[in-house]
């Protein structure tokens, strides 16, 4: 298995560069996350998707799709393509520290 | 690991030419799908594929329980009165364990995701619609000509 280096830390990372344990992952690595795919600055509205997708995962054991960010998150699918261009979903759960998503939705 | 040299897609013009739930779903889900991965989406709704967004249908669209073997249920069961509706409920249930949404929110979420909807001019023609007829989302009636036009540079499916 792949690492790489976030925020001092080694961690271990898929082929394309997800990390493989989301409990490996602190506030810290998200910038860094971020710059690979793109975003150079998080804002308010990013962090309100990273901190929505780790909430949820506590209480439901997966990540949010984009709909369930939209109804349960509060966060509406334009915005979240704004932040997060050329993929929400993925990019937004890369930078949250979770594997790339796998449903179809 | 697939292939990363290959090209990536671009662009996806879908048509939608069937008016059942499951002739409306894979259009839908693809159509989501590519701008999930950043894939500019259009989507061409054609004869009675045009009830899914047609703000008078849109909610209302059923699974064909008549002349679809992979149902596994006899023709004459399936022509019982309130088949369709049961099938259709036990369906869209299934859908929503998956955070599929029923048709309208999903041409919602299709919409402000950024792909682009058009309805078929010969078949609002056809049917006597107007523009009116149709969700706010509908970017505009056109015709074929132009559907090859929005398409150019990308890829045509038909479901």
């Amino acid at each position: 298995m792949a690492t790489k280096t976030l925020a001092g830390k080694t961690v271990e990372v898929d082929g394309e560069g997800f990390m493989v344990n989301h409990e490996e992952w602190t506030e810290e690595m998200a910038p860094e996350l971020a710059k690979e795919e793109g975003i150079n600055e998080l804002t308010d509205g990013h962090w309100k998707v990273i901190n929505f997708i780790r909430k949820d995962y506590q209480e439901t054991g997966q990540i949010p799709t984009i709909r369930r960010m939209k109804n349960a998150g509060g966060i509406p699918t334009s915005e979240l393509y704004e932040l997060f261009p050329q993929g929400p979903a993925k990019k937004s759960a890369k930078i949250a520290g979770f594997t790339k998503p796998q449903g179809c939705v | 690991m697939a292939e990363q040299n290959e090209e990536k897609l671009k662009k996806v013009s879908i048509v939608v030419s069937k008016g059942s739930l499951e002739g409306v779903y894979p259009g839908l889900i693809m159509a989501n799908g590519a701008r999930m991965e950043g894939i500019e989406a259009n989507l061409f709704f054609t004869f009675f594929g045009l009830e899914a967004i047609m703000k008078k249908r849109m909610h209302n669209l059923k699974v064909a329980t008549v002349g679809n073997p992979a149902m596994h249920i006899p023709t004459i069961v399936g022509a019982i009165p309130g088949m369709s509706a049961f099938a259709t409920s036990q369906m869209m249930k299934e859908m929503d364990k998956l955070d599929i949404p029923p048709v309208g929110e999903f041409i919602e979420m299709i919409y402000d995701a950024g792909a682009k909807l058009y309805a078929c001019k010969a078949t609002v023609d056809m049917f006597h619609l107007t523009k009116d007829d149709f969700c706010e989302q509908t970017d505009s009636v056109i015709n074929v000509g132009k559907f090859y036009e929005v398409s150019a540079g990308g890829q045509i499916i038909f479901t």
